[in-house]
């Protein structure tokens, strides 16, 4: 009986230390998306893109370095509550946690932005989220990357600059904003009427009740004011609607200016023949042309392993923009694991030094099979946006079409805007910046 | 004041209001025929529009797409009414509009789970641009699928008015309506009546949802526009066909005309919330709505 005793708590000892070793050599990123609802073709668009990323890596690599990545799906349904409660949830999964969140949400990363802070881990929200945390002396554990709202702001102005044949030439038109009536739609008011006063053309800003499915009104007052473009900072049904009331009421498309939320194949579809000659800017480019979209056709698609049932979607803008955010995840776990331990799972805290210390630029991108699927990236302790470039597609009635290089923001108006209200956050909160 | 552009945004609100008519209106049949407010009408209008467009794209022809969907909502009618209605009958009104909530849940998700959540555009070979005639000898530019949603809203309501009014059926659902345990009394079989009548509810959904896919596109979207018949419903009326279009107009005109000429006094973005400060405020004054019964109790 001993004996018996003795073999199976060998067994039992065996099978734990077998499984704390599978465990010790896996890295946990939660996949709290959304699934279903209104924005259910943003979240689960972006949510294939990262997934099928990261399981390319796992088949193609076997994992980062020989740690594989796994992950959980949590559904928040774009709801700031159930964003909260997937966060809670999945916070302490993995043997060392959560690595990092992509909340894809504004509204979710406000709600976990302190709590990921005090947890230490980093919250990358890609193209979204709180502006002004591109200041990473105040707002260690927030990166949003590549460009946030008020550089994609002034890069657009550059290209209605470019487009009447130059920035002089911007004085006295007229430009409408038609947004969001949210605190998402109201991010760029600030950023735009400082661009009106330095180019001297006139700027409206026009509301649009959520969910914005019917615009009739707005449009009969943009046709009043007759402007010479029109910049929609839209989401969801708002896309479509806006860009067939535009041509109820008769406003040409190539004067209509979408932000990258309002420039998926999701926003133009719906709208039919309207969309066409429709411009959206963009962070990431579609297409499945790129080497790294082709490995993933291979090693995911090629072994039955895809997230998406319905072809078509692989290589769409929601879709390349999650493999973007699965580049970036990776790149930065392997920057940590060079400092930290090649070969082994990092923490929330190392993942923020890997961020920070993100560097992709031109030949890595080449390495990685995205150079025309992204632009370079250089993070640092102070600028936690890295990139700032757009660029800008328009709509042919069956694809989207690059129309423009990297065209890059204005910091000269951004980064001031940036310090002054991060440095207004740290005052209420109390907070002491870092020293970069 | 420019005397075109006032009649320009008052002629768009009103054939709004006759899109909003449209989705008032199956709320309006259920709510006759059997006192439940349906809340899962939205949804149904979702569900309608979903299946059409996705039978389209997977090339079945379009009279069969519309009779395999008008099928599918006749046969969802009939389900609901075994399923979620029967069990309740003679249960407060409350406990019925609750089951509605739940079956909107059950609707938006089967809808989801069967078809998927991407959007879809539909095109049902009326063009959405304005009438060039009208623009070039009035200045108004009026879209002529405005028009012709408005022209489909006409019929159904007389179908329907005719419908109530001079048949069988009709007849029995106005009794039913009245009082459930009097009609059972005289032999109208309660069972048919609510099944008819989520069935013809479903076929108006499905019109709905053809007319705002056509508008807006199709996705999961479509199931706000219950929002912007609830106005309209508590202005005209509950249980009235023609309140659901007068209410329409009123609402669709109203709200139109507000966002344009007070909307940017206080940062615009008010036609949403300024449609129920009108129907709000009819409701202090004629609580049943402009068409609605007024009922007496007496004590």
């Amino acid at each position: 009986m001993k004996r018996m005793t003795i073999a199976v708590a060998l067994v039992a000892a065996s099978a734990f230390s077998g499984t704390a070793l599978a465990q010790a050599k896996e890295q946990f990123v939660p996949a709290n998306f959304y699934w279903v609802g209104p924005y259910a073709p943003g979240g689960s668009g972006f949510g294939g893109g990262i997934i099928d990323f990261m399981m390319m890596i796992n088949e193609r690599d076997g994992g980062v370095n020989g740690v594989k990545l796994t992950w959980d799906k949590c559904e928040t349904e774009y709801n700031n509550a159930r964003g909260v409660e997937c966060y809670e949830r999945q916070k302490n999964k993995g043997p060392t946690g959560a690595t990092v969140v992509h909340p894809l949400s504004t509204g979710i990363t406000y709600s976990i932005l302190e709590k990921a802070t005090a947890d230490k881990i980093p919250v990358i929200s890609m193209g979204y989220g709180r502006t002004d945390a591109s200041d990473g002396r105040v707002f260690p554990y927030i990166f949003p990357l590549i460009t946030n709202y008020w550089s994609q702001n002034t890069a657009k102005i550059k290209f209605i600059g470019q487009k009447e044949g130059g920035m002089d030439k911007l004085k006295g038109k007229k430009i409408v904003n038609l947004y969001h009536d949210s605190a998402y739609g109201k991010e760029t008011i600030p950023v735009l009427d400082v661009q009106a006063k330095k180019y001297g053309f006139q700027v409206t800003h026009i509301a649009v009740p959520h969910p914005g499915n019917e615009q009739q009104s707005q449009w009969l007052q943009i046709r009043q004011i007759r402007p010479d473009w029109v910049i929609l900072r839209g989401w969801g049904v708002m896309n479509p609607t806006a860009i067939k009331t535009a041509a109820r009421t008769g406003f040409p498309r190539e004067k209509m200016l979408g932000v990258w939320w309002s420039g998926a194949e999701e926003d133009v579809i719906p709208a039919g023949d309207a969309a066409k000659g429709y411009y959206a800017a963009a962070f990431n480019l579609p297409g499945t042309q790129h080497p790294v979209m082709k490995d993933i056709l291979k090693y995911v698609y090629g072994k039955g392993k895809g997230e998406f049932t319905d072809k078509s979607r692989i290589g769409s803008i929601y879709h390349t923009r999650g493999v973007v955010a699965g580049i970036i995840t990776v790149e930065a776990i392997r920057t940590a694991q060079a400092k930290f331990g090649k070969g082994k799972p990092i923490t929330g805290e190392q993942m923020q030094w890997g961020i920070e210390n993100l560097n992709l630029d031109a030949k890595r991108l080449k390495e990685l099979g995205a150079t025309d699927l992204m632009q370079p990236l250089k993070v640092s302790c102070k600028d936690h946006e890295g990139g700032g470039a757009v660029k800008f597609m328009q709509w042919d009635g069956r694809a989207w079409k690059v129309v423009s290089d990297w065209i890059p923001s204005d910091q000269s108006i951004v980064r001031p805007m940036i310090e002054e209200s991060a440095a207004q956050y740290a005052k209420e909160k109390g907070i002491k910046p870092r020293d970069c | 004041m420019n005397v075109s552009f006032f009649f320009e945004v008052l002629i768009g609100g009103l054939l709004a209001g006759v899109m909003y008519s449209l989705v008032a209106l199956g709320f309006v049949l259920i709510y006759k025929a059997s006192g439940v407010f349906n809340f899962a009408q939205g949804a149904m209008v979702f569900l309608a529009a979903l299946t059409f467009v996705s039978l389209l794209e997977r090339g079945v022809n379009f009279w069969l797409a519309l009779g395999v969907t008008l099928a599918v909502m006749v046969v969802l009618g009939m389900a609901i009414e075994r399923v979620v209605l029967r069990p309740l009958v003679n249960q407060p009104p409350i406990t019925l509009f609750m089951a509605t909530i739940g079956l909107t849940f059950v609707l938006e998700g089967l809808s989801q789970a069967v078809w998927g959540s991407q959007p879809h555009g539909l095109e049902l070979g009326i063009a959405d641009v304005p009438m060039q005639w009208l623009a070039d000898s009035t200045g108004m530019f009026i879209s002529q699928f405005d028009l012709i949603a408005s022209g489909v809203a006409a019929v159904l309501v007389a179908a329907l008015a005719l419908f109530f009014q001079y048949t069988r059926v009709g007849r029995a659902l106005r009794a039913v309506a009245d009082d459930h345990q009097a009609a059972l009394a005289v032999g109208i079989p309660l069972k048919n009546i609510w099944a008819i009548v989520w069935a013809v509810a479903g076929f108006v959904a499905l019109v709905a949802g053809m007319l705002w896919g056509a508008r807006n596109g199709v996705q999961y979207a479509l199931t706000f526009i219950a929002l912007k018949a609830l106005p309209v419903l508590i202005l005209g009326g509950f249980e009235s066909i023609l309140g659901a279009i007068v209410g329409g107009l009123i609402i669709g005109a109203s709200e139109k005309l507000a966002e344009v000429y007070l909307g940017p006094m206080v940062g615009g973005g008010i036609e949403s919330w300024f449609a129920y400060v009108i129907a709000l405020l009819f409701l202090l004054v004629r609580p049943q709505g402009l068409f609605g019964e007024k009922i007496i109790d007496r004590v």
